[in-house]
Order: structure tokens, then sequence, then C-alpha cells
């Protein structure tokens, strides 16, 4: 059964991310998945994740299909207009590639090409509504598809946002566009993150909670204050404070918090970049 | 609605002006007066430096707008000192160059770079207004254009980018939807956020534009 199958079925889902090269040596890419593999459903491809050039999600997911893992390919309005999006869209079918996730992307000027042109023709909502526009068999322009593609169609949303209702509009546009399962931004909180779930019940839709696992209290206080719609409570950052062995207290949060989720929503998103290890220990230790 | 502009370095102007040995210089009594960065005092400074630089200033004038015919009475009043010069340095907007160009054979360079069209909003601060999309759509944004506003130019709400209200790109900026938000919600206008916008014409502003008033503009094009 691949993802689709296994969210219309009710299965609670497994998913996680793995960030391309910047280069040619997929060596590391291939041993991050591996430490996944037969753990998670499906495995996000980054699209030169925060604006910084890299391998392409593209390739990176027609090499996760080649490796024999379900990949799920993040797709950004950054830095492609309508014509090379549909086209991308299009060849990752044609690869083999049917999960999307459709994002708006980060600015240029956040990354490492700060003078590059910001495109931003579409944005997420537009780029749902293209992506199931061809599964009708035609483009953007009304032009008839030599063989249409079929999508799962996902996007993201960010449970704990400085404005909800806004977030929560954007999502219900999401939905009425095509989208088809949601992977949110970081969640710490289940109590706060069981309120956002009553909110968005009427929408219908799978919705896998966003894991970033902590490294250190460092990295909790750093993304309370520079990282959008993520808020780590300061008990935690207290308890990664005083922990001795800080990997395994990330490990413990993270799996306290899936078994705090897991009666809420349709599945995890586990992000441990660069610690794929510690995605296989949590998965492990919550007994997924 | 002004041009917004602000002066090169004095080292990008000493490159532009290389094989140019004499000057006239040309300053806007508008929008670059307003900026400083063209009206009476920056023209006189740029003289000083100019000659610091071993150059012959010729003469100067502050033209009340460049941008407009005033231009041609203004190359006729300084006939003399312009045919003394290599060249015309003008602290003017990139319009303000291009109209003076249309009145005189000789070489224009530029002494500022034309940002946006904008307007001060305190002593100082300028803040662009309007990216002149072709398709306002101020009419269900409360007044208030993410089009400009929103670095990304998105049409279906915030991106997920802004924290504690400010915009990804500059903690300096409001996130432009969170703006539209509270007003709209202000304003009992948030049924305008529920509706899905669709894809933005890029074509409406192709460029260079061009507009007729008797519509035949299309065949232009």
């Amino acid at each position: 059964m691949n993802l689709r199958e296994k969210l219309a079925a009710g299965r609670f889902v497994i998913t996680c991310e793995v960030g391309p090269p910047k280069g040619v040596d997929v060596t590391e890419m291939k041993r991050s998945a591996e430490r996944v593999r037969g753990k998670v459903d499906a495995v996000n491809v980054t699209d030169q994740q925060s604006s910084v050039m890299r391998l392409g999600s593209l390739a990176g997911c027609c090499l996760l299909n080649q490796w024999g893992m379900e990949p799920v390919f993040q797709i950004t309005c950054r830095d492609r207009n309508r014509i090379a999006l549909q086209s991308d869209l299009l060849s990752a079918y044609a690869l083999g590639i049917e999960n999307v996730l459709c994002l708006t992307g980060d600015y240029v000027t956040l990354g490492d090409h700060p003078q590059a042109k910001p495109v931003f023709d579409l944005d997420s909502v537009s780029l749902i509504e293209t992506a199931r526009e061809l599964e009708n068999g035609h483009d953007l322009a009304g032009k008839e598809l030599n063989g249409a593609p079929r999508f799962f169609v996902g996007a993201c949303v960010s449970p704990e946002a400085d404005f909800i209702e806004p977030q929560i509009m954007k999502m219900e546009k999401k939905v009425e566009a095509g989208a088809q399962f949601f992977q949110t931004q970081a969640i710490y909180d289940a109590r706060k993150f069981a309120d956002f779930m009553s909110m968005v019940r009427h929408l219908k839709v799978p919705v896998l909670a966003g894991i970033v696992v902590l490294r250190s209290a460092a990295m909790g206080r750093y993304m309370n204050e520079k990282a959008a719609g993520i808020r780590v409570p300061e008990n935690l950052i207290d308890e990664m404070d005083k922990a001795s062995d800080k990997a395994a207290k990330g490990v413990e949060i993270a799996v306290r918090t899936i078994t705090g989720v897991k009666g809420l929503c349709q599945g995890v998103h586990i992000i441990a970049i660069g610690q794929e290890k510690r995605t296989s220990d949590i998965i492990d230790a919550a007994g997924l | 609605m002004k041009a917004i502009t602000k002066q090169k370095g004095l080292a990008e102007i000493e490159r532009l002006l290389e094989k140019e040995s004499s000057v006239f210089l040309v300053g806007c009594g508008t929008c670059a007066t307003m900026c400083h960065t063209g009206g009476k005092d920056e023209v006189l400074e740029m003289a000083r430096r100019l000659v610091d630089l071993g150059k012959t200033i010729t003469g100067s004038v502050v033209i009340p707008t460049v941008c407009d015919a005033q231009d041609r009475e203004a190359v006729s009043e300084n006939v003399k000192a312009i045919d003394e010069a290599d060249c015309i340095l003008v602290m003017a907007c990139a319009y303000g160059v291009q109209t003076l160009a249309l009145y005189t054979d000789k070489p224009v360079y530029p002494a500022l770079d034309t940002l946006f069209m904008g307007q001060e909003m305190s002593p100082g601060v300028f803040s662009e207004v309007c990216v002149q999309c072709g398709e306002c759509v101020l009419g269900w944004t409360g007044g208030i254009c993410p089009i400009t506003a929103c670095p990304k130019g998105l049409l279906n709400g915030p991106c997920g980018g802004a924290k504690n209200g400010k915009c990804e790109v500059s903690s300096a900026r409001d996130c432009a939807w969170e703006v539209i938000y509270e007003r709209l919600s202000q304003q009992g206008k948030l049924d305008n956020l529920r509706k899905r916008r669709s894809l933005r014409n890029f074509s409406a502003s192709t460029q260079p534009g061009v507009y007729l008033l008797d519509g035949k503009d299309g065949d232009l094009k």
C-alpha cells in the first residue's frame, strides 16, 4: 500500500524528510534514507530548503524511488513560474512520483543566493489547484494533455502560527483547491494541538503532526526566537537544559509528543535533520 | 506618489564618467529633492566632489520636474554650458534621465538609482506603495496592497513565515497579511479572505508597459 492507500485505510502513517546534498555526492542522503527504511511510510525530499541551492527535490525523489522507498516531492513556488511548475509536476509523475507537497517557499534573501530573482508566480493554494487541474487532463492554459497524471496532493499548515484564524482560512482554501493531506509545522504542545485539530475537523482531511526533534535547550530557544510558527514550551527547554544525555531527552520528548497526539491526527511527520538514527529510535520507542 | 531614489556611490559615478572630463549637472526639484538625492544642495555637493576628482563643471541647473517637457526649456536656457560639457550627469530618477535624453544629443549619465514608487511615511523613511501590477486588488484587501507589501506578492493569505507579526524577510517589516487580516476584521469583512484567489495575470503588467486610451494597446504588447 502506498501513502494514499494507507491513509484511506485509516492507518496511522509516519513520514520523515531528507535533504539532498549541495553537490552530486548522494552517499550521505542514501545513508540517511537507509536508517529509516522499513520504518516510515514515505520520505519527503526538501526543495532547496531555506532557499539554499542544492540538488533538486525531483532528482532526490527519483533516487528514493530507485532505492525502493516512497518519496514525497516537495515543490515550492520560489524558483519556478507556472510553466516550469507544471512541467516539473508532469515530470514527477512520469518518473513514478505521485506524492507532492505544495509549498509557497522561503523568500530568496533567506538563503545563499540572496541576489537571485524571486519568482512566486503561483502560491501554495494555486499550486495545489494546478496539480489537480493537470489531473483533469489539461494545463492552466486549458490545453489538453497527452496523458494525465494522478497525484496525492499535500500541503502545509502552522498550528502554532501567531494568528491562527488566517492559517485556518488558508487551510480551508487549500482543501477547497484540492489538498488531500497536510503535514504541519513543528508542534510541541499536544493540548494546543488538540484545540487546533478541533478547529479543522470539519475539513475531513488527514493531518500529519510535525515533530521536530530537539537537540538542545539552545535549539529550543533559537526556534522560539527565530523560527516562524514554532513554539517550544519553557518546561521542555528546562528539561533539555537539565538532561545529561540531550540526544536521549530529545527522543523522549518526541515520543511523548507523539503519544499525546496519536489519537488526534492521522500520522506524524518526523524531522530530525542529519540525525535519522533518532527518527528510527523515536519510531521504535513510540511503538509505531 | 514619488520616485524614490538613492545616490550611486562616488566610485561608481567616477567609473561612469571615466572618459569624460567636463560635466553639466542636472538636479530635480520634485522627487529627488524630497529624497535628498538631487535637490539644490546635493547638486552643489556633487559639483564639489567631481571637482575633487579632477572634472570641470561647466554649469548646473535644478529643473522643477525633470520628467516632463520642462527639460526642453532648461536645455535651451543652458545651451552654452551644456555645449561646453562632454556629458550631463542627471541627479533625478531614471524617468528624468530618459526624458532629458530626448532633448539633448550629449551623453547622459544617471547619478541615482531609482528604487520604487513610494511615499515618505515619516522624515527619511520611504515606503513603496504600488508595484503597478495592472490588476488592482485593493478593493478586497482593506486598502492594503499585498502585491507590494508582501515580498512574495501572495494573494491567498500569509505564507507561514511571519514571526511575532513580522515578515520573514525583515523583522522591521509587519507581515502584510496580518495587517490586512486585522483591518478586514475591524471592518467585518473577513469573508473577503475566505474567497480563493486564483492565478495572477502577469501579462497585465508586461514590460515594457504600453497603454493607449483607445484600447488598441493590445497590438503593441
